[in-house]
């Protein structure tokens, strides 16, 4: 579905006279594979590059090195890069300078106007991808009067109405409160199970990619780290030292391991963890 | 700030919103056209009365209406005291160097007139038009201006994004000032010239983020596969319904006896 090869983006500093006097690599020879109906999530803290690497899945970055292929298209073709973004739906950080139209339904339908889609189509995408984020009953609203996490459901529904075969969520959740976070993270897993949407999710918070196939971490533009969370989670020490702090129960396990508990790796839900314990005995 | 009444919609149920949005952009201009050809008591009674029954249909609040009429209440005085006394003509009051004559009573008293029913009128059609049929109908009546490279489909989409922006920059002003103010910033007192000097450290800041969420919008734009009006097709196309040809009937009869009683009389 996407696939990344050697993956280099530099960003260019310029003085006052315009030259170049500083590059700094943002992406630094990353490999990506992501198959169709998984749901891959990419860790780092600020600056390691997630963002940047997300831009190029859309076309709106092209790399300075190596190519991306979406939908076994390459990115580089200009002829593609409007089907590209139709394959591959973005959803932005913050969620007020993404919607466009002054009524969901509206803003919803941007994307299908967009492709030229026949205007009785562009209705029924937008009421399915309403109903699929469930905000079909506030259509009629204002997006300037609905909470965070709402605007952003808007936001993946404008996506999802264009009928993509995945969908990249560029830190959906920094802006968010906590329930605004937990509304868009299900809204987004249910349209990985339900609607078999491929799904790459870019985040620094760990709690939300417990539940994701497959967990990329980057650091300083390179992917350092790559496994199931699981696999990933039972590797605390390493995860510190890149700046990314690990969920509480599964620290609260690790640390119950290293004073001699006989738990297992990389423990992620609170069930899990009263589980194991329940055990002991 | 809050206050601002232009494009202010009224919601109601009414035939006025109802129609069409080009045919209120088309019967607004009408209007104002008609305003300028009739000329004289008998076509300005006719206007009067074709005004007075389209605010009856309209529902809206004559109270609302007359609300847009305080934007042009200086303009209006300054309007009714140049023709008044500049103008020249048979002589009934004069103190000093001021006079009064017929004339310039008759034509201030008009353009006045004329002046008020141009701020109506068009308030009338803001008031029972949603600010995105306003723009679809704008797109559509300018349609045509495409042939000599007007670019009308942006225009429309601009003005629809910057309606939707109107609500976020006034709360982020409001944020920002308030920011200012806990750090001691002082909007309120002094002089005129004083509280638009406190407004410049307020305007750089909204400026930049301004910047920053146009860079924003238009990186999410593009992913959504915006590359201009082209190939677009329409969520909510607009239709001609029989009631919309009514009106353009109404509005043609209308501009015509304008016309002839202005030539007449």
């Amino acid at each position: 579905m996407i696939k990344a090869k050697n993956v280099v983006y530099e960003y260019q500093k310029y003085d006052e006279e315009g030259n170049v006097c500083e590059t700094k690599r943002a992406v630094d020879g990353v490999e990506l594979d992501v198959k169709k109906g998984d749901f891959v999530a990419i860790l780092g803290h600020n600056g390691s590059g997630k963002s940047t690497l997300a831009k190029h899945i859309n076309a709106l970055l092209l790399p300075n090195d190596g190519e991306v292929w979406v939908a076994g298209m390459n990115t580089k073709e200009e002829a593609h890069v409007w089907d590209i973004r139709q394959s591959a739906g973005m959803v932005f950080q913050n969620p007020d300078n993404q919607i466009i139209g002054t009524v969901v339904e509206e803003d919803v339908g941007f994307g299908p106007e967009n492709m030229g889609v026949p205007t009785e189509e562009i209705w029924t995408r937008v009421e399915e991808a309403l109903k699929a984020v469930g905000m079909y009953k506030y259509r009629k609203h204002s997006p300037n009067r609905l909470s965070g996490g709402q605007k952003q459901r808007v936001a993946i529904a404008g996506v999802v109405a264009m009928h993509p075969q995945c969908i990249i969520l560029d830190e959906p959740t920094a802006m968010l409160d906590p329930n605004g976070r937990k509304e868009v993270i299900r809204a987004v897993r249910a349209l990985n199970i339900v609607e078999d949407m491929t799904v790459l999710l870019i985040t620094h918070y760990m709690e939300e990619v417990v539940h994701a196939d497959k967990v990329i971490v980057m650091d300083e533009g390179k992917v350092v780290m790559q496994g199931t969370p699981k696999e990933i989670f039972s590797r605390v020490e390493e995860l510190k030292a890149y700046r990314l702090d690990v969920p509480q129960v599964t620290l609260l396990a690790y640390e119950l391991k290293k004073k001699g508990l006989p738990l297992s790796d990389g423990i992620l839900t609170i069930e899990e963890l009263v589980n194991e314990l329940c055990q002991l005995n | 700030m809050r206050e601002i009444t232009i494009g202010q919609f009224y919601p109601a149920d009414s035939v006025l919103h109802r129609l069409d949005p080009r045919v209120k952009l088309v019967g607004t201009f009408a209007f104002l056209v008609s305003l300028f050809v009739g000329s004289g008591i008998v076509a300005y009674a006719i206007a009067t009365v074709f005004l007075a029954i389209v605010i009856k249909l309209s529902k809206v609040p004559f109270k609302m209406i007359m609300k847009g009429l305080k934007a042009i209440i200086i303009v209006l005085l300054i309007t009714v005291s140049f023709n008044l006394f500049l103008t020249d003509g048979e002589i009934i009051f004069k103190l000093g160097f001021l006079k009064i004559t017929k004339e310039g009573v008759s034509i201030a008293f008009f353009m006045a007139l004329r002046l008020i029913y141009l701020v109506i009128g068009a308030s009338l059609m803001t008031l029972t038009t949603t600010p995105n049929d306003l723009t679809d109908g704008l797109e559509s009546v300018l349609g045509p201006l495409k042939k000599i490279k007007v670019p009308v489909h942006e225009i429309a989409m601009m003005m629809s994004i910057a309606l939707r922006f109107i609500p976020i920059l006034m709360e982020e002003t409001d944020r920002i000032m308030k920011a200012q103010k806990a750090r001691g910033a002082d909007f309120e007192s002094g002089n005129l010239i004083d509280k638009a000097k406190a407004m410049v450290p307020l305007l750089v800041p909204l400026f930049i983020s301004a910047f920053r969420r146009a860079n924003d919008l238009a990186m999410a734009m593009e992913a959504r596969c915006y590359r201009g009006g082209e190939g677009r097709t329409k969520m909510k196309p607009l239709h001609y319904e029989q009631r919309d040809r009514n009106a353009y009937m109404i509005l043609v009869a209308y501009l015509v006896i304008m016309i002839v009683a202005g030539r007449i009389f």
